[in-house]
């Protein structure tokens, strides 16, 4: 849809005084922030000496939706979770996800991913496989530091996917995310005040 | 002439026999519909289709029908006031949906349907976003098993019934009931009768939400990722109007396309489930030469310099000892391109027809309890399981006047009379097979035997020179079906490995430049074969183009099924 006329506002640029145009006071703006940041509390995490985790001390640590390598789900029975709908794919931007799905085993479900495969190289992090999912079964994990040494170490495949929630749910570092319909905590973190 | 106004607009629908969803169609206004469907006959059940009716005096004044109606149950006259958009037939909409919804699952995510469901589609439009029910729905158990290529998911079904009617009416197997009553009604078969006829693969088609399902697609893609590209189906000379819808270079599924001039709304299991072939591992997809230690990896441009060159010496030594095979599987334009190339090496050059694979009889649908063929006929399965025996035959009528059959070649590969043979074959693997290994050991006579297939056959096991072939999906073209109909062939997907489209290889061994355009080719055989002239003066479109002229010889009075009664 368009957007209509009389839904935009047209701002003018706002005219430079003299003083303006001298920019003294906006170099002195400039400098009073820097001078600020040399009082105040370091951020700046020493890595790798320092490990920055979403449970780690708060100075060191990740938000909750910080959107790190993708994990699958697994139901109350211990199966993976996804109904292999393909929303994630539909959804993904770069393509990076890959689902053979066939009829389940199981007599409660009637389909299920056969394979389930995600190129970590080619995948940009943006989440919209983890808000496409109708069954909350894909969500993205704190876990940052990716490393592999090949092209096909990066390949998760549906095994890989699945120990990377059992990892992080033992370690405790990354609490459900989203419960059908409604998100948790961990999704929308408090903003910061 | 008759005035139908939809929405306040005058549609003139002249003297069709039309009822109030085909009207709207034509005034460019959907009226949405479950049940109706323009081959099968009109039950109004799902009142999907409700709309406000009223008719025009020839004063001008305008009286309503004080309640909404089904369109699909109302026939059009001169003067019918039809209004879709009124805070009325909105509502009617709205509350016919919510009610199919009831039942309905919200299984969208796992159903194959999704994306293509017209359920999806009205609710959109035209539903409302809430139901009101508070109890639990209603879910039977699904059944899988309703024929070997169907099966039902019993909760999903809105009860439109028309696989019951196409059952019934088109096939006239009857193999689907409705069992139960109201609330419980459900779809089923007959114990131990199981729905295997061959046109049940329809019935999926016709579902209008995502209860029958075919087993060879189940879970195989989502549609959304399908690209269509609207074809011709090559498993019988019917050549029913068809969409290959691939992705990523693999054929999924064929659908019907709807064609009054060709077979109507439907086709048959075979020619449905007959396309695997096209993405089976074992096509042979790389050119290959004959050497020492049998047939070996060859390239294109070199391989098809020997062969101009082989070619061209055999008919410059004994003309009358080279022999060309054209299968019923090449479009017209390959024919032509392949029949020019040896007529202009030398006229003496023959070219004879390929084997034209005939199973059985033509069968013809509807069929009574007994499987007797009942009149008027619907649908015919077609003995002749060719596409193009017509057009090629024109294309060879018109380079030697005369078509050859291929066992006179072989007669005279027997008594070692040919030198070099050409078989442009591209039959798809059938359980007959288009060659007998006795045919085979005979051709294994000539001397250098070009074979251009897709598959390993007692031909390619004598050849010299093995050239990989195109499908149907993977070519362009024209065929003519057994009534004279020319209909285009569109490319759905690339051709796999080194193979190449066959025009391109015919184009090539004619030293043209650039690429294969069917188009042109086609503007050119219709400039060139009397047969063809009406191909050149527009696009053949959706429907193809009867070709005028064409002897009766095969063609029958069947009338295409599905034509809207």
């Amino acid at each position: 849809m368009p957007i209509a006329e009389s839904d935009v506002r047209w701002v003018e640029e706002p005219r430079l005084g003299i003083l303006e145009q001298l920019y003294v006071p906006a170099i002195v703006e400039g400098l009073q922030t820097t001078v600020q940041h040399l009082f105040q509390r370091k951020i700046t995490v020493q890595y790798p000496e320092e490990e920055p985790t979403a449970v780690s001390r708060d100075f060191a640590k990740l938000p909750a939706n910080y959107r790190g390598v993708h994990r699958l789900n697994r139901d109350e029975q211990g199966r993976v979770k996804c109904v292999a709908c393909y929303m994630c794919s539909t959804a993904c931007p770069a393509h990076c996800i890959d689902i053979v799905a066939a009829p389940s085993p199981w007599p409660d479900r009637e389909k299920y991913p056969e394979t389930f495969v995600i190129d970590e190289l080619r995948c940009i992090y943006c989440g919209m496989c983890e808000e496409a999912c109708p069954v909350d079964a894909i969500e993205l994990t704190t876990l940052y530091d990716l490393t592999g040494l090949s092209r096909e170490e990066m390949m998760f495949d549906k095994e890989k996917l699945l120990s990377v929630y059992d990892q992080t749910v033992k370690a405790g570092t990354d609490p459900i995310r989203t419960r059908a319909g409604k998100l948790s905590v961990a999704s929308e973190p408090p903003l910061p005040s | 002439m008759a005035v139908v106004y939809v929405n306040d607009r005058p549609i003139d629908i002249g003297s069709e026999r039309l009822n109030l969803i085909q009207a709207a169609q034509k005034a460019g206004v959907l009226i949405p519909h479950y049940c109706w469907h323009p081959a099968l006959s009109v039950v109004a059940s799902c009142r999907m289709c409700l709309v406000e009716v009223g008719e025009r005096k020839p004063d001008g004044t305008v009286v309503m029908q004080p309640k909404v109606v089904p369109a699909c149950q109302t026939p059009a006259k001169d003067g019918t006031v039809v209004v879709t958009n009124s805070e009325r037939a909105r509502y009617a909409q709205q509350q016919t949906l919510e009610s199919l919804l009831l039942n309905h699952p919200l299984d969208c995510p796992v159903c194959d349907k999704a994306g293509e469901c017209l359920l999806q589609d009205y609710s959109y439009r035209f539903g409302r976003a809430h139901s009101r029910l508070v109890d639990d729905k209603n879910q039977p158990p699904n059944k899988p098993y309703i024929g070997e290529q169907i099966t039902l998911f019993t909760d999903r079904c809105i009860m439109c019934t028309r696989c019951v009617r196409f059952t019934r009416e088109i096939s006239g197997t009857a193999e689907l009931e409705v069992v139960h009553r109201g609330h419980h009604a459900e779809i089923d078969i007959f114990p131990g009768r199981p729905c295997n006829n061959k046109l049940a693969g329809n019935v999926v088609d016709l579902c209008p939400v995502g209860a029958l399902c075919s087993k060879d697609f189940l879970y195989k893609q989502r549609v959304w990722f399908l690209k269509s590209q609207a074809s011709v189906c090559a498993d019988c000379s019917t050549g029913c109007s068809v969409f290959i819808d691939s992705n990523k270079d693999v054929v999924y599924r064929l659908r019907p396309r709807s064609n009054p001039l060709a077979q109507g709304d439907f086709m048959c299991d075979e020619g449905r489930f007959g396309y695997h072939y096209i993405n089976a591992r074992e096509r042979w997809t790389r050119p290959l030469a004959r050497g020492p230690s049998g047939l070996s990896p060859a390239d294109w441009p070199s391989l098809l310099a020997t062969l101009r060159r082989e070619l061209r010496a055999a008919a410059q030594r004994r003309s009358w000892a080279v022999v060309a095979m054209l299968s019923p599987f090449l479009t017209c334009e390959e024919a032509f391109l392949l029949a020019k190339y040896f007529k202009g090496l030398s006229e003496q050059v023959r070219l004879v027809l390929g084997p034209v694979p005939i199973v059985g009889e033509d069968d013809t649908y509807p069929k009574d309890a007994r499987g007797r063929p009942v009149q008027p006929v619907k649908f015919t399965i077609r003995a002749e399981k060719c596409p193009n025996r017509r057009g090629v035959e024109e294309v060879l009528r018109h380079f030697q006047g005369e078509v050859v059959t291929f066992d006179v070649a072989l007669r005279r590969a027997d008594e070692g009379q040919v030198e070099v043979m050409y078989l442009a074959a591209g039959y798809p693997p059938r359980p007959h097979g288009w060659i007998t290994p006795e045919q085979g050991a005979v051709l294994a006579k000539v001397p250098r035997l070009i074979v251009h297939d897709l598959w390993d056959s007692p031909a390619a096991q004598a050849a010299t020179w093995f050239l990989p072939a195109a499908s149907v999906a993977e070519k362009e073209g024209t065929f003519v079906n057994h009534a004279g109909l020319a209909q285009a062939v569109r490319r759905a997907i690339r051709p796999p490995g080194e193979c190449r489209a066959d025009g391109q290889v015919f184009w090539e061994l004619l030293e043209r430049r650039g690429l294969f355009h069917a188009p042109a080719v086609r503007a050119e055989l219709a400039r060139e074969v009397a047969f063809f002239a009406p191909l050149g003066s527009a696009d053949l479109g959706e429907h193809g183009m009867q070709l005028p002229g064409a002897p009766a010889a095969g063609a029958d009075s069947t009338t295409p099924g599905g034509a809207p009664t």
